[in-house]
């Protein structure tokens, strides 16, 4: 096998990973500051993609007034509408649940990804719509010496990069994320001191949805849009998030590009195990390290 | 309503769950002074100074800081409204944190709280630690630490739960010193101790808190006439 193929083929895995590294990040914050394992991070995502999908290809076919919204500001807009999304569920909902057990927001957040896939499954087409707003200047392949790969993909790997470092930058070196930290570790002590807690959850959940959305443009081109597109991959995500530790930021970074970038290369050396290779890590890594690889034992 | 009451509290309840823990409390805390809770342990002294910050299940009866009414304010405006320092008695240093971070995390309340470089000049043993994890510390060092971490917002009544628990002699020496300095530098501070003969030479009156109520006040002048009183109140 030469090595193109494999870097061709790691590229491909780095593609794949960068995606499940913005939403298990999302995951992890969102887990870490809120105890809530948000099952509707899927939707969230899937969401994304088509609140890019309808502002470019349909919302001039409903209202004809020749509306249309493109890549760009499709990438500004999602995030904000499924963000704003994630604050309204948190404040009218999740925010009830959090003296009870993990399950009940599990629960909440599984009956919402049914409801939205319900929704979406009920207008739109289930095995998928390609979205076709790729921006012109990203489009075409770039010469990277040992392939030739595409201008978009190369863009959404260096995009999804930059996000997740600086939100890891974001919340381990600002004042404001040793604020969100301190939260997440004396929540009661840290309203005392006169900081607004509850409100610093709901921002942190409307960010953590906002991510997920912003997945979902970026995976718009690449992917074709459908209902079930955040279902499919929400299962490998949790993966992810178990094996880098329940609630550690850069655990979740570092394991969604690494299990990227094992999945594409378990597609050359043995294709049939490409889709099951991570849960075959998740269970090792809960036999032997049981709170993760980045996690601390409690 | 005379403007040096700093804190006044009337008929203070204050549950957890389903257990009623203070029964009443009424006390008045005027601006300068340095008194004491005092009381057997589960007589409802950290109950009382958790109950000002709202960090009780329910909470009823009346609680005014500088003149304001916040029985029914959220947590988090009540450190701005009454200029609240709080040294929780577990100290509350937040692991997660280095010691610069514990330090900047309590957000300011008004001007004219200390520089950061007033603060390592009062506990030099912190600036060497600086860049330290919050658990890395010492007991002693934590406890430094929660308190410079409240001398930094502008706060200036400072409700200080137990901190001389479990520290050695020589640090209470210096937790001594610190307190009388504060003092002077007018900040008014409200003691929960256990330890009467760190809190007695400090306060200018004490508050004996039985069963969730207030049962004796003492001023510092009359400490030693009422000595026996006082004995009996604290013995096991």
């Amino acid at each position: 096998m030469s090595i193109q193929v494999i870097l061709a083929q790691a590229l491909l895995g780095l593609n794949a990973g960068v995606f499940y590294a913005m939403l298990s990040l999302g995951l992890a914050v969102i887990f870490g500051l809120l105890n809530i394992i948000n099952f509707a991070h899927g939707a969230m995502y899937m969401l994304g993609a088509f609140i890019a999908l309808v502002g470019y290809s349909y919302l001039d076919q409903w209202f004809g007034i020749g509306l249309e919204v493109g890549f760009w500001p499709s990438l500004i807009l999602a995030p904000l509408v499924v963000g704003g999304l994630g604050i309204l569920i948190e404040r009218t909902m999740l925010k009830r649940l959090y003296k009870l057990d993990h399950i009940y927001g599990l629960l909440l957040t599984f009956g919402i990804t049914l409801i939205l896939q319900g929704l979406f499954s009920n207008y739109f087409n289930v095995s998928g719509t390609p979205y076709p707003g790729q921006p012109d200047a990203l489009s075409g392949v770039v010469n990277l010496g040992f392939m030739y790969f595409p201008t978009y993909r190369l863009f959404a790997i260096v995009f999804s990069l930059v996000v997740c470092f600086t939100t890891w930058y974001f919340i381990e070196h600002t004042k404001l994320g040793s604020r969100l930290r301190a939260g997440v570790e004396n929540p009661q002590l840290t309203q005392a001191f006169g900081l607004n807690v509850p409100l610093m959850i709901t921002l942190t959940f409307g960010f953590g949805c906002g991510l997920a959305g912003l997945a979902g443009v970026l995976a718009a081109p690449i992917y074709s849009v459908s209902p079930l597109m955040g279902a499919d991959l929400i299962i490998v995500v949790f993966a992810v998030v178990v094996i880098g530790g329940m609630g550690s930021i850069m655990g979740a970074i570092l394991s969604g590009l690494a299990l990227g970038l094992v999945e594409g290369l378990t597609k050359v050396i043995y294709p049939p195990a490409a889709s099951t290779v991570i849960f075959f890590l998740m269970v090792l890594v809960l036999l032997f390290r049981p709170a993760g690889l980045f996690g601390k034992e409690k | 309503m005379p403007t040096d009451e700093l804190l006044r509290i009337e008929n203070l309840h204050a549950w957890y769950g389903e257990s009623h823990i203070l029964h009443g409390i009424d006390l008045t805390v005027h601006k300068g002074e340095v008194i004491t809770l005092l009381g057997r342990n589960g007589s409802g002294r950290t109950t009382t100074l958790k109950a000002i910050l709202g960090l009780v299940g329910r909470r009823t009866g009346s609680i005014r800081l500088s003149g304001t009414e916040v029985i029914d304010m959220p947590t988090h405006r009540i450190a701005h409204v009454g200029r609240l320092g709080y040294c929780p008695e577990e100290r509350g240093i937040f692991a997660s944190l280095n010691v610069d971070e514990n330090l900047e995390l309590p957000p300011t309340l008004a001007e004219g709280g200390m520089s950061i470089d007033d603060i390592y000049t009062m506990f030099p043993n912190l600036k060497e630690r600086r860049s330290s994890q919050g658990s890395k510390l010492s007991g002693g060092e934590q406890q430094m630490l929660a308190i410079a971490r409240i001398l930094r917002t502008g706060a200036t009544l400072l409700l200080l739960d137990e901190i001389t628990e479990g520290l050695a002699p020589v640090i209470l020496k210096t937790l001594s010193t610190v307190i009388r300095d504060l003092r002077e530098q007018g900040f008014t501070i409200v003691l929960v101790e256990q330890n009467f003969h760190f809190a007695a030479p400090l306060a200018d009156r004490h508050y004996v808190i039985e069963h969730g109520r207030v049962v004796e006040q003492i001023d510092a002048a009359e400490l030693e006439e009422k000595q026996e009183q006082l004995n009996r109140h604290l013995s096991v």
